[in-house]
């Protein structure tokens, strides 16, 4: 593997990196924070792969084990303490507002076409 | 050229390929309006990316022991990613996160207003 | 289908063998002793842990699993590339849709295989499966990618025809109101039966089978 390979790979990860962290940044909810992290773990796992594919170092594959394996437990603990969330933000929208978002819907998407 | 080589070369467009659909996910996830958009983002690196990652990695360091470890790898991420993507988009829906009004058509939104209807009479 | 009661031998043997050649390659390394240890390992872990049963009744067939697997890798792929060209398109937000696609199989681990195959793909997400009526809703990240609404529910339908032909019997698919798989028909007495091929779309009735 050549030095340009491992510098291309580095950058677009970083980049990839730092995308996700503004996204965990932003929000708004903690589910989009977590999905964000997800791409952030799926980043750690590229690197520690163009690391190890680098230097060959044959111990680093089963961190890549343990990363792919234990990366789900954090965001089904998010997901099921996203139900504890204020009245406000738990509720599904009334019949009402729904057919108030419909209709808004409907009329934008015949104006565009 | 010989087969090592090939191999390298190989291995190296793999991990290239594998970065780019990271990076390009992240701008998905960054970009994208709402929750759901965004998870479909965030399964690419998690699916093809690795496969394609692990398959360079395999291939750069060229042992059978490693390429089985990289394929269950690729295994346990596969058996894992769809419990958290259900968990995550199941808790955003229920939770209210997603945006009807980006949604062409919604008929789960339907079908529960028509339950509940059901349960009023 | 026998509930409760001690598992046999038989029954356990599979997911022995699975804790055993996971235990294996993680060593990476088939000696003897790890064998061993790993077989006791299974063992113990079935013992300590048991896992509910799931009641597969099934006839596994090579070819539907090749198609299924097969058609699983072209479909990441191509779906990868278009949710990459989503992502990249700016100043277009995708127009999404959440729909209702009632499977026609009536078991639950049919049920979850495709549920779990449709999420891997990108693109597409399991927003709520209800077990009782069998139905999943799925949210589609861009309908005019994919052709639209209706081609998005043939395409959850193709998907659970795929892991039926693959994993279930006879008596399941005739059941779910699809043909038998087609390349079985070809060897058996069914004359009229090559202009039914169902090509996927959800045509309630006209797909069933006279046994």
């Amino acid at each position: 593997m050549s030095v340009g390979v491992l510098i291309t790979c580095g950058v677009l990860l970083t980049a990839a990196a730092i995308l996700a962290m503004s996204r965990v940044e932003r929000g708004p909810s903690m589910l989009d924070r977590i999905v964000a992290i997800d791409v952030m773990v799926a980043a750690i796992i590229g690197c520690l792969a163009i690391l190890s594919a680098w230097s060959g170092r044959v111990d680093l594959v089963p961190v890549l084990m343990v990363l792919a394996l234990v990366g789900f437990v954090g965001s089904v603990t998010l997901a099921r303490f996203a139900a504890a969330e204020p009245d406000e933000e738990r509720r599904i929208l009334t019949p009402e507002e729904i057919a108030e978002a419909d209709a808004k819907v409907r009329a934008e998407l015949e104006e565009e076409s | 050229m010989n087969v090592s080589d090939i191999a390298m070369v190989a291995s190296s467009v793999l991990l290239v390929l594998g970065s780019l659909l990271t990076l390009i996910a992240a701008i998905g996830v960054t970009r994208f309006p709402d929750l759901l958009a965004r998870m479909h983002a965030a399964t690419k690196p998690q699916v093809l990316g690795l496969v394609l990652m692990m398959a360079g990695l395999a291939l750069a360091l060229g042992t059978s022991q490693v390429t089985w470890k990289l394929t269950l790898v690729v295994l346990f991420q596969l058996i894992t990613a769809p419990v958290s993507a259900h968990m995550v988009g199941r808790a955003g829906y229920r939770t209210g996160k997603v945006r009807s009004d980006l949604l062409v058509v919604d008929e789960l939104t339907d079908d529960l207003r028509a339950a509940r209807e059901e349960a009023d009479r | 289908m026998r509930a409760g009661g001690p598992r046999t031998w038989l029954e356990k043997f599979p997911m022995v063998l699975w804790l055993t050649a996971l235990w294996v390659l993680f060593w990476g390394e088939l000696s003897l002793a790890n064998v061993l240890v790993g077989v006791l390992i299974g063992l113990f872990v079935m013992t300590v842990m048991p896992m509910p049963r799931i009641g597969f009744e099934g006839r596994v067939s090579v070819i539907g699993t090749a198609i299924l697997l097969g058609k699983f890798a072209v479909d990441v792929a191509m779906a990868s590339v278009q949710v990459a060209g989503q992502a990249l398109r700016f100043g277009r937000d995708p127009h999404g849709a959440v729909i209702r696609v009632p499977l026609r199989g009536h078991s639950d681990l049919f049920l979850t295989l495709t549920a779990v195959l449709c999420s891997l793909v990108p693109g597409s997400i399991i927003v709520e499966a209800h077990r009782l009526s069998g139905t999943l809703y799925v949210h589609i990240l861009d309908v005019p990618t994919v052709g639209g609404v209706e081609k998005a529910k043939a395409d959850v339908l193709a998907q659970e025809r795929r892991v039926l032909y693959a994993l279930a019997t006879d008596a399941d698919i005739a059941e779910a109101g699809l043909p038998p798989r087609p390349w079985k028909r070809s060897r058996g007495n069914r004359p009229n039966a090559a202009s039914a091929v169902d090509n996927g779309r959800p045509t309630d009735g006209e797909g069933t089978v006279t046994r």
